[in-house]
């Protein structure tokens, strides 16, 4: 059977570990006595303590609020910059369009780690060729962070817009234009419409990315003391789970995140499905 | 006016794309005391000191992480290409009870947040004693369900069931009709999906973060990050980690330059001629 090693690896390295979290979240180390002598350490039942504890935690809400501000910053600039790329480039009035595109989608070979790194000197007062502008401090920061994500994920999603584009029949535009339609109508008119479902598919895989932001924060922080070892919801999981040893509410908050990624996924697919077009891919 | 706006707009976007790239190619340049005395954009006569330092740093622990990265990005990929191209070479090509459900189950994975994994994971590999070690950053990355989502898009469209028939036809068993019809068919779309687990791979942080203890093993990603976590408040460490961040992502970006017809055509997962 040609699906078996897929199939091994799916329950091995997929649906394992998560049922593993689920366990997870339903324990919680007992101690008894002082804690000292062997076996005085249990893993005992917790039932659904932790899972309470992580939703009623005031520093992951803290946390969720700091990354819906700076998610959409991203998603509205990334995306936005994206679609305006790429009908642009689709667009027959342009010079250099392969420079550009390929100019623009060069960020994407740059791993997440180095791009916070580079801009972090960039940043940097000492090092920043743009003077006047304190990037790392406390309200200037999430944009900053914005500013590396939109940098690093506009040319991916750009390229799957123009893919989508470049394979509308020409026709289709032979025809407003024979009507007198400008090129700025062409594209409001006929191709935006017509992109909807491959721009409902990088919207999703942008918020999945964007909940669980981790990289780019993770990475500025020894540049900026603005920036808490708890800043996004992932960072509080990594935290409690390897730095505090408490895998019980790591588990706990992992499967917060989980949910609210799914909720927040397929609410926004039921939202446009609701309004304008029947087919989602 | 129509022209030169819209080229201008474009012209802008590439600008701020290459804006960092650009300034560590020149910073690279810049020895430990003119990375702050020269302007961003003025080289300096420091590369090859920049080397030099880098190549010495505890032993040559960069080139080490270069090694590994390399593994981890070529070897996983590779593997992942293979079991990508299978899988989607049966759910394309094979009609049986629970086929959709299977797909719609390994696709899913991809709304599986990467940290409700990656966690477990790592207490499992300890738990058998791999933790820390190559194993736990490869074998969780072998199976993509954005791999096998193309590779199925692929093999339906590359491979016509009419071939198929006709080696069945020949006596041929499943096996070899695999090998000597759908693979080589299929080769385009696998160059495709090898690419992205291996810039997905090459890229990935928080895996080999949480899996790996012990710095001989690290990726560049991490090996980077604790260059910086450790030289943050050194600037005399800053020419080290400006090097090493260049050097780490000349290898990606010549792979983008010399493969662009796959990046291209193929990105949103339809099927391209040839």
């Amino acid at each position: 059977m040609f699906l078996a090693p897929a199939i091994v690896l799916f329950l091995l390295f997929f649906a394992l570990p998560i049922g593993y979290t689920g366990y997870l979240s339903l324990r919680r180390t007992k101690v008894s006595g002082l804690g000292l002598g062997k076996g005085s350490r249990q893993e005992v039942w917790a039932g659904a303590d932790n899972l309470t504890a992580a939703v009623a935690d005031g520093e992951l809400w803290a946390g969720w609020s700091r990354v819906v501000g700076y998610g959409a910053l991203v998603l509205v600039v990334m995306l936005g910059l994206a679609l305006l790329f790429a009908l642009l480039l689709d667009s027959a009035h342009v010079r250099l369009a392969r420079f550009a595109r390929i100019a623009i989608f060069l960020p994407y070979a740059v791993p997440g780690v180095v791009a916070s790194l580079l801009w972090g000197f960039l940043y940097l007062p000492s090092l920043t060729p743009i003077g006047g502008i304190d990037f790392l401090g406390a309200t200037a920061v999430t944009f900053s962070m914005a500013n590396v994500a939109v940098w690093g994920g506009t040319g991916f999603n750009m390229l799957v817009l123009y893919t989508n584009l470049r394979a509308i029949p020409r026709s289709y535009y032979e025809a407003a234009r024979i009507d007198g339609a400008s090129e700025l109508a062409i594209a409001l008119r006929v191709k935006i419409p017509l992109l909807v479902p491959a721009i409902v598919l990088t919207t999703v895989f942008s918020l999945i990315a964007t909940v669980q932001v981790f990289t780019e924060p993770t990475t500025l922080r020894p540049f900026s003391n603005t920036i808490s070892s708890t800043w996004s919801p992932l960072m509080k999981v990594y935290r409690d789970a390897f730095v505090t040893g408490d895998l019980y509410s790591a588990a706990a908050t992992s499967l917060v995140i989980a949910a609210v990624s799914l909720v927040v996924s397929f609410g926004f697919l039921r939202v446009v499905r609701g309004r304008a077009f029947g087919e989602v891919r | 006016m129509t022209r030169l706006v819209p080229t201008g707009v474009l012209l802008l976007g590439a600008l701020y794309c290459l804006l960092p790239v650009s300034w560590v190619l020149v910073a690279a340049s810049k020895s430990p005391g003119e990375l702050f005395t020269l302007g961003a954009f003025t080289p300096g006569s420091g590369l090859l000191g920049n080397l030099a330092e880098l190549s010495a740093y505890r032993d040559g622990v960069f080139w080490k992480w270069t090694a590994n990265t390399a593994l981890y990005a070529g070897g996983g990929a590779l593997l992942s290409t293979a079991v990508s191209a299978v899988a989607g070479f049966a759910l394309a090509k094979y009609r049986f009870r629970g086929r959709n459900l299977i797909f719609n189950v390994l696709i899913g994975g991809v709304l599986v947040p990467s940290v409700v994994l990656a966690v477990p994971q790592y207490l499992l590999f300890a738990k058998v004693g791999l933790a820390d070690t190559y194993w736990a950053v490869l074998l969780p990355q072998i199976l993509h369900p954005y791999g096998i989502y193309l590779a199925r898009i692929y093999a339906g469209a590359a491979v016509p069931d009419s071939l198929l028939e006709a080696g069945r036809i020949d006596g041929g068993g499943e096996w070899r009709l695999l090998r000597k019809v759908g693979l080589p068919l299929m080769v385009p779309g696998m160059v495709t999906i090898f690419l992205f687990q291996f810039v997905a791979i090459w890229n990935n942080f928080l895996l080999p973060f949480i899996m790996l203890g012990d710095d001989g093993k690290f990726p560049l990603t991490v090996g980077l990050y604790t260059l910086l976590a450790a030289g943050a408040n050194q600037p005399s460490l800053y020419n080290l980690i400006i090097t090493g961040a260049l050097l780490s992502i000349i290898p990606l970006i010549a792979l983008f330059l010399t493969m662009q017809r796959y990046w291209r055509t193929d990105l949103s997962g339809g099927a391209v001629k040839g």
